[in-house]
């Protein structure tokens, strides 16, 4: 752009994803410099298992970061610190004399671990570490990824036993060899990411010994638990030599932070192929007994941790291009606004897109997607309305539980990712939620949060009153639909929701 | 009747032929069903593939249908997918302007504000998306007139209203403002629309180079014409941003 933001300093941000490493060079106002980004493999062994190669990542990101300070015309001398922001629960065993993984890293999305989890469960059932780690027992979370790798990988639990192993999630992995690796990289995680393992102790804020021996995972392998924030070493070797590494925050707390959600009820939503709605709940962790979990929303330094409720969709950008790919209705995600602006309403018709079970805060994977009310007056466009209306009902859903767990109502809403250029989705959703919906100017509020992380670490910015400062609003919507017609399309679309469920019996909704 | 062009009525049979049946064929399968001469439907084909209306499979070296054809069956550009590719683009002109940012489309005689970025400045504004802005006096309408022969149609048949003092509607004075705004490639907008607000705004061209929109930083005059003299580095902030759009829908570098 024209005017001159190449005079520095700058922050580095590494945003280590599910698809692809990107690396953003951010000024002092927060906008972006340069960007660089590299897609990895995704490795399918078997219906279900999700891996990524952690040495084609960690190379990766060691391009992404070089190309992006090339594009970026600067140096090491003028980037003050380095962020990390990464995708969560994706889980990796290394040898620490040798560097090598031992294995794949499993990533979240990988179902190996049902059975395993369902047996940790006991009498019990899925609740049986969430008091301690605010989560349900589900095949996302590390904790018993790493046991089944110690179960699978021949000889490693002795050399784990041994202490020669290494655990990490993603970030712990990209730090441990920003660091040095081999030569004295640091082995650490941030409470974000420690809190997706369900290993750690929610409020003290440390391994709970007696879940990771229920879960059988040698405390030896665990990475030192630090704040989100703090210069946890300095990079060795590559463009950035030298420069601090600062700050580590799982990729949807790393939106929280980027759109600045720092005060208590403040929320914000990612809109991408699923979403996931995080709600700064303050210094104190809420259990949540409307399907939520419970999470850290950042650390900063020595400072109280800020807990959040997590509410997640499954299929939310993903409906779009279903309808693309597989009904061939519109040619891209963005004529969806085309084709359901073509009609006033939705026809009687909704959509409940339980493809893989309901989430949030019905957690029934009996369910399966239906399409409802329909009658010979519907047409395309009703249905492409209907998929609209379902990413928005299905917010408002999260936000009504969000509510009743923490007696805090939301005010406004805070939106990102690439959803929000679709305007229709964005008034729906005002208009579902009764409140505002505020999309602010930078788009990659992931990399800007772990930016604004390493910043705080290393004085770049001196508090988080100046990163509200550099927030901006690029657009609002506010609400335009009147009570009655909100209160009964809710309930019409609440019946729909019963319609979708225990579709599947019961046998083979758990074989699934 | 006047003599038909024989090399297009050729090139008009070659892709009926490469239409038809078989998909793929070769150089002289097309010279022989043709009755051509290779070195004729060689000449022919490269033109057509120059095109885009033809392609060539690098490994066996057959001639194919190109995108180009199918482009031209759709082609319109959904107005929601210029705001999607837009998105960032106008974002950070907004932040690099301090301004407020719009994308234009010709719509009904007028211009259809498809998207629209606040003033990055925390004050209370409204979305103004569906707002229909007039085309001769704005500056994305300028921009869409001089680059767009039916907004140019439209803008010269219809009927151009004062809206202040400023508002140029007399015909040989608009084309000539028209012409400035092809030669320097940007239109402005000084207090010709409503009192107290300036704009300046770029075009934005699709990869056949048609353009498809107008991008426009609007703000108070005496920020946007300070001493009453345009902004240099908005003029060329605007201009950056509708190029970057541009490229994003597959324009050439120009």
């Amino acid at each position: 752009m024209t005017d001159a933001h190449t005079t520095g300093p700058f922050i580095a941000a590494i945003d280590q994803g599910t698809t692809s490493s990107r690396c953003i060079v951010f000024d002092k106002d927060g906008r972006i410099v340069s960007v660089d980004q590299k897609e990895h493999e995704q490795i399918f062994p078997k219906p279900g298992w999700v891996e990524h190669d952690a040495k084609e990542i960690w190379e990766n990101v060691q391009e992404v970061v070089a190309g992006a300070i090339v594009k970026a015309g600067v140096t090491s001398a003028d980037v003050k610190a380095i962020g990390i922001t990464n995708q969560r629960e994706t889980t990796l065993l290394w040898d620490k004399n040798t560097g090598e993984p031992v294995h794949n890293a499993l990533v979240w999305q990988d179902t190996r671990t049902d059975a395993l989890c369902k047996e940790l469960g006991r009498n019990v059932g899925q609740d049986r570490f969430r008091r301690e780690t605010g989560l349900p027992l589900a095949s996302y979370f590390a904790g018993p990824k790493v046991r089944w790798l110690l179960d699978n990988v021949e000889g490693l639990r002795e050399r784990a036993e041994r202490g020669d192993i290494l655990f990490g999630t993603m970030d712990s992995w990209v730090i441990w060899n920003l660091t040095g690796g081999t030569d004295g990289g640091v082995h650490v995680t941030d409470v974000t990411n420690a809190s997706r393992t369900m290993l750690m102790n929610l409020s003290r804020m440390e391994w709970d010994e007696r879940i990771c021996s229920s879960i059988g995972v040698p405390t030896a392998v665990l990475p030192e638990i630090r704040s989100s924030a703090e210069v946890y070493g300095n990079a060795k070797g590559g463009v950035l030599d030298g420069v601090p590494v600062a700050s580590a925050l799982g990729d949807q707390q790393a939106a929280l932070f980027g759109q600045t959600c720092f005060a208590e009820g403040e929320a914000k939503s990612t809109y991408g192929t699923g979403t996931f709605m995080l709600m700064n709940t303050g210094h104190t962790p809420v259990n949540s007994y409307n399907g939520l979990l419970t999470t850290v929303g950042y650390r900063i330094g020595d400072q109280k941790p800020v807990y959040a409720l997590e509410g997640s969709i499954a299929v939310t950008g993903s409906l779009v291009q279903w309808m693309r790919d597989q009904m061939g209705l519109i040619k891209s995600a963005a004529e969806i606004e085309t084709l359901a602006s073509s009609v006033e309403d939705n026809g009687g018709a909704y959509f409940v897109p339980a493809f893989s079970g309901l989430f949030a805060p019905y957690w029934r994977p009996d369910a399966r997607g239906v399409i409802t009310g329909l009658t010979r007056y519907v047409t395309k466009a009703h249905i492409a309305r209907a998929v609209l209306e379902a990413t928005a009902w299905q917010t408002r859903e999260i936000s009504d539980a969000m509510t009743k767990d923490s007696g805090v109502e939301l005010t406004a809403l805070k939106v990102d990712g690439g959803m929000t250029s679709n305007n229709l989705l964005m008034q729906t959703l005002s208009d579902f939620l009764d409140a505002p919906v505020v999309r602010p100017m930078v788009a990659e509020t992931t990399c800007l949060g772990a930016a604004y992380a390493a910043g705080l670490a290393v004085g770049f910015w001196p508090d988080t009153d100046a990163l509200r400062a550099n927030w901006r609003r690029a657009a609002e919507w506010t609400p335009r639909m009147d009570a009655a017609t909100r209160d009964r399309e809710y309930k019409s679309w609440l019946k729909a929701v019963q319609r979708s469920m225990s579709w599947l019996d019961e046998d083979t909704a758990a074989e699934e | 009747m006047a003599k038909n062009i024989q090399s297009l009525e050729r090139a008009a049979a070659m892709l009926r032929l490469l239409a038809g049946g078989e998909r793929r064929l070769g150089l002289s399968d097309i010279a022989s069903a043709l009755g051509l001469a290779k070195g004729t439907a060689h000449g022919i084909l490269r033109t057509l593939q120059h095109e885009g209306f033809v392609e060539q499979d690098p490994t066996s070296g057959r001639y194919q249908l190109g995108a180009e054809l199918l482009r031209l069956g759709n082609s319109y550009l959904d107005v929601h997918e210029l705001r999607a590719r837009a998105l960032v683009w106008t974002d950070d002109l907004a932040r690099s302007s301090g301004e407020s940012v719009h994308l234009g489309v010709l719509h009904q005689h007028g211009v259809l504000i498809v998207h629209h970025v606040f003033r990055p400045d925390d004050s209370r504004q409204v979305l103004e998306v569906g707002a229909m802005h007039p085309l001769h006096s704005t500056a994305l309408g300028k921009v869409l007139c001089a680059y767009d022969p039916v907004a140019h149609s439209e803008v010269t048949e219809g009927e151009r209203q004062s809206f202040t003092p400023r508002t140029v509607t007399g015909e040989q004075e608009f084309e000539a403002l028209l012409d400035t705004v092809r030669a320097r490639g940007w239109a402005a907008d000084a207090e010709e629309t409503w009192e107290g607000v300036a704009a300046v705004a770029a075009p934005v061209h699709d990869r056949r180079r048609m353009p498809v929109g107008a991008v426009a930083v609007t703000g108070a005059v005496e920020r946007v014409r300070p001493g009453g003299e345009l902004r240099p580095e908005l003029i060329t902030a605007v201009r950056d941003c509708a190029r970057a759009v541009s490229r994003d829908l597959g324009a050439n570098r120009f």
